[in-house]
């Protein structure tokens, strides 16, 4: 038919240019980095649980999370849960709470540590990544060091035992008048406990927990998907076969 | 057969699996939004079982908890309370607990409970839910050996939570699932014999 | 033998007599669905009514059940929404069908109506059809708007700032009809609280009212088809239509069909990809509303896209607005601006169909252009499409009626 094949012809077009998404790009130059996080690799996720609790969870909260939804993922027992990774709270059915009080963390830091239960899927998987990965020196800030995916963070380098301290190099570029820092790379000042690529690994597990606490259901979601599909063929089989048999009759 | 009645078959059977199908997928699709409407996670958590510390609690002396948003009295009975519950068996509805709604098994006996000195029931009158307020005092002239009387319709139950004759109310008061964790501590919404 | 006018085609007995005898049960049956007889070449592009209606009735269910657990306050909705997803059993498919079934309501009624320009399903005696649909697109819109305040996120709370202060635009009346919308100084849970009356009750009971007046209007006159020939000009002995085939069974077995194959595409979104990219569920809604920081991108949701596009083409705050008002309103009088004799695009001339495509184009390029910043080269696009997207309409009666059509069929072209 005409009409359909020239229509639909350029609506696929148009869907793939509306696919395209463009990589987020930071200060000029700076690129996020892919995070290729596995969200069914449970022993990752244990990793990052781990890491989260011990390192983020002294001045984050998660407070939509319950430890008894980690524990069931996670394949945790409740022992393990309480003994791991519980500090301030009793109870598994409990939510992810943070010892510190807001208002002192606001005039600590300027700004209250946010709530993580939900960052990942705001900014996405990327962003965190290279987020923690993206600290470097800064001898004008409160803290000692910036961050290249959040100028001006309030944050300071929590992972710096393991990661040890880089510095950022920039160019600059002068055009229209207008002079411009770009962006070159990192360099590593201070060594850390961790090499690179152990250090990307320990990111890694942390974000894949930032990212599964986003959406617990996810898995879950996926396989059950799965199951309604398959449903689904099998109606529109049946239904089909009674449609081309009830139209026998229309000339 | 004709190729008629051959389509007619056909279309029979189709019709049928089309629509056997959609029922089933119409049942299927039922199923999260009635799921939904149980108690949610936080809803279990808020109704998690609750810990009462009763090493503090002297003989005679009673504390209110909530648990599940409903009020459960904890008495330690003293010898006397205890000794005077044989007593009000004839004037009692059901002395022994028959009725197998109010109380878990390991409370069906004469003094309700897991441990005779402690008295676990949830304060809502049996007739139609008001909070039953303490008459512990014995007085022999009246022949009341101490209990709860109710002021919305006048109910009255004795230190085991057992239901006088001549009342409203029609059933003990309930005992709520609980057990001993410790020799003082009580958790409220956890059977005996329970993990 | 004797027949009693009112005795005609009821059952002999049983329940069903008894409701007939007091309920116009059966007779509405088959005025309606056994003995309306639409055409029998119907093809794809007629299948988004039924869908649309289906789509209808999962945002209504879907919503119901969220209005259990949701709390239309500022400080509890947000998570009152995370309890859905995360504490109430299965909450997390509720809202999915949900938010998607928003997406899906805008590209099924897009498509719908695009298919009343393709066969011109507007044109006389369906001109009243057209503007009842349309009223049903005002209101799906203000629906959708509404409803996307009530997760209150980042996106949430700035777009409908954005879009409510356009109203200030309005002379002399503006910023006191921006306060009396908002109920306060600034969007405020006072606003929160009455989005969700009117998203809850108010816009769905229009809604059916006027989806309800829809059908009836469409069985009034009898649907359209793709060769636009009215049916009912050719009946048989019977007073049967020849092109004519019962809506059931024949309709409605086929609209089966097609509402599986939608349930699978809807289906494939809820479980594998709920957010679409961005565009079903907008990331920076999965920040809390904060009224102290503006996200860096504030875009409308992408149905709005289109229209955003126009406003912003617009160096002028209150023409912005009012060519983007046009631009949602001049479909309205597609049935007088279209001067061609005939309906369907099969037998248009050239230059019909080349304008329906560039308005298609400039739909979906203006569409793509709404979720972009702001930059120099995309507002000088919105400007070019915006004016291909008027031009459609204003310059209609003209190409339309020098247009070169062909000669309409008597009988509907149906290849079994």
């Amino acid at each position: 038919m005409v009409e359909l094949n020239l229509v639909s012809r350029f609506i696929v077009l148009a869907t793939c240019l509306i696919a395209t998404q463009s990589f987020a790009s930071g200060a000029s130059g700076f690129q996020l980095q892919e995070a290729n996080i596995e969200p069914e690799n449970i022993a990752s996720l244990q990793r990052g649980a781990r890491n989260f609790m011990n390192y983020c969870s002294g001045c984050h909260s998660a407070q939509y999370v319950r430890y008894k939804t980690i524990g069931k993922y996670l394949e945790l027992s409740e022992e393990q849960l309480i003994d791991n990774l519980m500090f301030n709270a009793e109870r598994t059915f409990e939510t992810i709470k943070v010892a510190m009080p807001a208002d002192s963390a606001a005039r600590w830091f300027g700004k209250t540590p946010p709530d993580l239960s939900l960052r990942a899927r705001a900014k996405g998987a990327d962003y965190v990544f290279s987020f923690l990965k993206g600290f470097y020196l800064d001898p004008n800030s409160p803290t000692g060091v910036d961050n290249m995916v959040l100028s001006s963070t309030s944050m300071p380098h929590i992972l710096w035992e393991m990661q040890g301290f880089q510095a950022a190099n920039f160019t600059e570029h002068t055009a229209d008048g207008v002079t411009s820092l770009e962006f070159e790379g990192f360099e590593q000042v201070t060594a850390g406990t961790m090499n690179a690529g152990e250090y990307d690994d320990f990111v890694r597990d942390t974000v894949n927990f930032l990212a599964y606490i986003t959406e617990p259901i996810r898995s879950y979601r996926r396989k059950l998907g799965v199951w309604v599909m398959m449903f689904l063929v099998f109606f529109l089989i049946i239904a089909s076969m009674l449609k081309r048999q009830i139209w026998k009759d229309v000339s | 057969m004709t190729e008629d009645d051959v389509d007619r078959k056909r279309r029979h059977f189709l019709t049928v699996a089309t629509v056997v199908t959609g029922v089933a997928g119409v049942g299927l699709a039922a199923i999260p939004f009635l799921s939904s409407l149980k108690p949610s996670a936080r809803a279990q958590a808020l109704g998690a079982p609750v810990e009462v510390p009763i090493g503090s609690l002297q003989p005679g002396e009673m504390v209110r908890i909530l648990w599940r948003g409903r009020l459960v009295f904890v008495l330690r009975r003293t010898e006397e309370m205890l000794a005077r519950l044989p007593d009000n068996t004839g004037d009692l509805k059901d002395p022994n607990s028959e009725e197998k709604g109010q109380q878990p098994m390991y409370a069906a006996n004469d003094h309700r409970s897991v441990k005779p000195e402690y008295l676990v029931v949830e304060g809502s009158c049996t007739h139609l839910g008001c909070a039953p307020l303490e008459d512990f005092e014995i007085r022999p002239a009246e022949d009341w050996n101490g209990g709860f009387f109710c002021p919305c319709h006048g109910s009255k139950f004795d230190l085991a939570g057992r239901v006088y004759n001549g009342v409203p109310a029609p059933t003990n008061l309930r005992v709520p699932p609980h057990r001993f964790v410790r020799d003082d501590l009580i958790l409220i919404g956890q059977d005996t014999g329970a993990a | 033998m004797v027949r009693i006018e009112a005795e005609v085609g009821k059952p002999k007995g049983g329940l069903l007599r008894w409701i007939d005898d007091r309920f116009p049960l059966s007779e509405t049956m088959r005025y309606h669905v056994t003995e309306y007889y639409a055409s029998k070449n119907f093809n794809f592009w007629y299948v988004f009514g039924v869908l649309a209606m289906v789509v209808l009735v999962i945002q209504i269910v879907s919503g119901i059940f969220l209005t259990m657990n949701y709390k239309p306050s500022a400080a509890e909705a947000f998570a009152s929404v995370e309890y859905i997803m995360r504490d109430v059993e299965m909450g997390w498919l509720i809202r999915y069908m949900h938010s998607t079934g928003a997406s899906f309501f805008f590209i099924v009624v897009y498509l719908h109506m695009f298919r009343a320009m393709l066969y011109g399903s507007y044109k006389k005696p369906r001109e009243l059809l057209w503007i009842i649909g349309m009223l049903i697109f005002f209101v799906l819109m203000a629906e959708g708007f509404a409803g996307y305040l009530l997760p209150w996120g980042q996106m949430s709370y700035w777009g409908a700032q954005v879009i409510i202060s356009l109203f200030g635009a309005i002379p002399v009346v503006g910023e006191a009809l921006v306060e009396y919308i908002r109920g306060d100084y600034s969007i405020s849970d006072i606003t929160l609280n009455r989005f969700f009356a009117l998203h809850v009750i108010v816009l769905p009971l229009a809604l059916i009212g006027l989806v309800f007046v829809h059908i009836v209007a469409l069985h009034e006159v009898g649907s359209s088809n793709p060769d636009g020939i009215e049916i009912k000009e050719h009946k048989g002995p019977n007073g049967i239509p020849l092109d004519g085939i019962a809506f059931h069974p024949y309709h409605t077995s086929k609209d089966l069909v097609a509402i599986i194959v939608f349930l699978m595409l809807f289906s494939g979104v809820i479980f594998f990809a709920p957010e679409m990219g961005g565009y079903f569920l907008e990331h920076a809604n999965f920040e809390p509303a904060n009224i102290l920081a503006t996200p860096e991108h504030i875009a409308p949701v992408w149905y709005f896209t289109p229209f955003y596009a126009v406003l912003r083409a617009v160096p002028d705050k209150l023409w912005g607005a009012i060519l983007m008002s046009g631009a949602v309103l001049l479909p309205i009088f597609l049935p007088w601006l279209d001067r061609s004799r005939v309906k369907s695009i099969r037998y248009r001339g050239w230059f019909y169909k080349a304008a329906l495509t560039l308005f298609a184009v400039s739909f979906v390029v203006l569409g793509w252009l709404g979720t972009q910043p702001a930059d120099r080269v995309f507002v000088l696009a919105a400007r070019i499409f915006s004016v291909i997207y008027f031009a459609f309409f204003l310059l209609m009666p003209y190409y339309t009626s020098i247009d070169k059509t062909k000669p309409v069929p008597e009988r509907v072209v149906y290849h079994g």
